[in-house]
């Protein structure tokens, strides 16, 4: 068998990351995330499970937030990819990213820029959502160290950013951080337990 | 984990992909590529060629004039947030919300979820509850198949290897019809364990003119709960009747068990998800 198996022909891609572009001849095999993480050597994103469960591989193909282990990259041909590398702008957080630092949102890190990813395309979508739109968003995303409470509350924490400093829901221009928001905001949340 | 080689095709027209279709035996279709990937990457698919219908012109969009006509690789997300098939078929947008996660139903497509014919899958039973049919496309021009034809057994349909799945079409519903889908998710994955879907119309007279109920979870395919639909039909849409079909659901239906829910334990969520989904039809009524 394995010497019966001609090599499929390499094709051509070309992928936009995090705005730069990128040109490349990849065996139709090639998973977007290895892609990201061997060719490009963009290791944020992470494999977690490799059968499409855990999320940590999330990252925004062409605006929709996918599982990078379950996509080829030729299916990504032409397409614009962001990962969490593309978030911060000019050395300053995503308010995302800021909520999961203020929220204490992460302890091994490991599921991190999966969930990041995840929570930033609900926030695109719902820029005010429930707790439970929150919980129902990350149904694709697991994390073993947390359980989730801060990930919630790092979520609100961004999602009360992002409308409270009138910063526009897709997150250019965003982390303008500063910390008596916090204590502001850490005041609605009195009386929830941790 | 990488799947085996293959050839990579994307065509941009139907015939063009049954073309390669024809040429290669072990080819598969690729749609979202979310059963079919996972299942490759695993090695137990190991197809020689995959026709990506990604750039087929044609297949996605959502018509709600009369009849629904919904292409096969529109995904769950446009289902799911489609303004039209909430006023139209409500039970659509409902159960795409709870496919699986949001990254799931980003890629997956309805037509895709028809073709894999998975046990557990959500739409296999709404499309048998609501009367669809899909349009399929091979060498010798195009048919249509009642979702009652298109499932055969786990994880098989009547659709033949060199067909492409094109549309779904769902007839309009008449009088005062109610619908609903409830499942038990499975915890991991959101598979449904137990799905039940329910179709129900309502006379002038007040009294069931035609129930669909559709199982999925529980059986090797998705089957309609005939015993149920018939304890209904003729009855005025109560608390009574309700519960006269739940306990007849699995009457005629060969459960599965397996290391998650045995048989008998699913009989029961089959009682329980009729119940609910009856509820929640009757409640939609209005
Ligand atoms: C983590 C996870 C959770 C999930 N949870 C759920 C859930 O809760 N409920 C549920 O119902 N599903 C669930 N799924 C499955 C998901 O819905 C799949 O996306 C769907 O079953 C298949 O659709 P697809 O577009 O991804 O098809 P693909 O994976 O691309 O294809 C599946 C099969 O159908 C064939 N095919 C696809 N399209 C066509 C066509 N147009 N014509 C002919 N053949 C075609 C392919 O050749 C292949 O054999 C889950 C999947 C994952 C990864
Ligand atoms: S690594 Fe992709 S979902 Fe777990
Ligand atoms: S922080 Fe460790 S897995 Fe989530």
């Amino acid at each position: 068998m394995a010497t019966a198996v001609p090599m499929a022909t390499r094709i051509p891609v070309r992928i936009s990351v995090n705005g730069t572009e990128y040109a490349a001849e990849v065996e139709p095999r090639l998973l977007l995330v290895h892609f990201l993480r061997d060719n490009l050597g963009l290791t944020g994103t992470h494999v977690g499970c490799d059968t499409s469960q855990c999320g940590a591989c999330v990252v925004y193909l062409d605006g929709k937030s996918v599982k990078s282990c379950t996509v080829l990259t030729v299916q990504a041909d032409g397409g614009e990819v962001q990962t969490i590398e593309g978030l911060a702008k000019d050395g300053v957080y995503d308010p995302v990213q800021q909520g999961f630092w203020e929220m204490h949102g992460l302890q091994c890190g490991y599921c991190t820029p999966g969930m990041i990813m995840s929570a930033h395309s609900l926030l695109q979508r719902t820029p005010n959502p429930s707790e439970e739109e929150i919980r129902h968003a990350l149904e694709g995303n697991l994390c073993r160290c947390t359980g989730y409470q801060n990930i919630v509350k790092a979520i609100q924490y961004a999602a009360n950013q992002m409308s409270g400093a009138g910063v526009s829901g897709n997150g250019s221009g965003a982390g303008t951080h500063n910390p008596q928001d916090v204590g502001d905001w850490k005041g609605e949340l009195a009386g929830e337990s941790t | 984990m990488f799947p085996n080689q293959f050839d990579y095709h994307r065509p941009t027209t139907v015939a063009e992909a049954v073309g390669v279709l024809q040429q290669n035996p072990d080819a598969k279709v690729l749609a979202g590529g979310h059963s079919l990937l996972p299942a490759m990457k695993l090695r137990l698919a190991a197809p020689s060629a995959l026709v990506d219908l990604s750039k087929v012109e044609g297949l996605t969009g959502i018509s709600t004039n009369g009849s629904v006509v919904i292409g096969a690789m529109t995904t769950y997300a446009e289902l799911r947030d489609s303004a039209a098939l909430k006023a139209a078929l409500p039970i659509v947008p409902e159960t795409a919300y709870h496919v699986g996660d949001p990254q799931v139903q980003a890629v997956g497509t309805l037509g895709g979820s028809l073709a894999h014919a998975d046990p557990s899958a959500d739409f296999t039973a709404v499309a048998l509850a609501l009367d669809a049919s899909v349009k399929a496309v091979g060498a010798d021009g195009d048919r249509t198949i009642p979702a009652e034809e298109l499932f055969v057994d786990l994880f098989t349909t009547s659709l033949a290897p060199d067909e492409v799945l094109t549309e779904i079409h769902i007839p309009a519903a008449t009088g005062r019809t109610g619908m609903a889908y409830e499942k038990f998710r499975h915890p991991a994955s959101g598979y449904a364990v137990v799905g039940v879907a329910a179709v129900v119309s309502v006379g002038v007279d007040g009294t069931v003119a035609q129930a669909r109920i559709a199982v999925t979870g529980a059986t090797s395919k998705a089957t309609r709960a005939t015993a149920a639909e018939q304890a209904l039909v003729g009855k005025p849409l109560s608390a009574d009747s309700i519960a006269a079909a739940a306990a007849v659901a699995n009457q005629g239906l060969e459960l599965n068990g397996d290391h998650y829910a045995s048989a008998e334990y699913r009989a029961h969520l089959l009682g329980v998800y009729t119940r609910r989904a009856l509820e929640r039809a009757a409640a939609s009524l209005g």
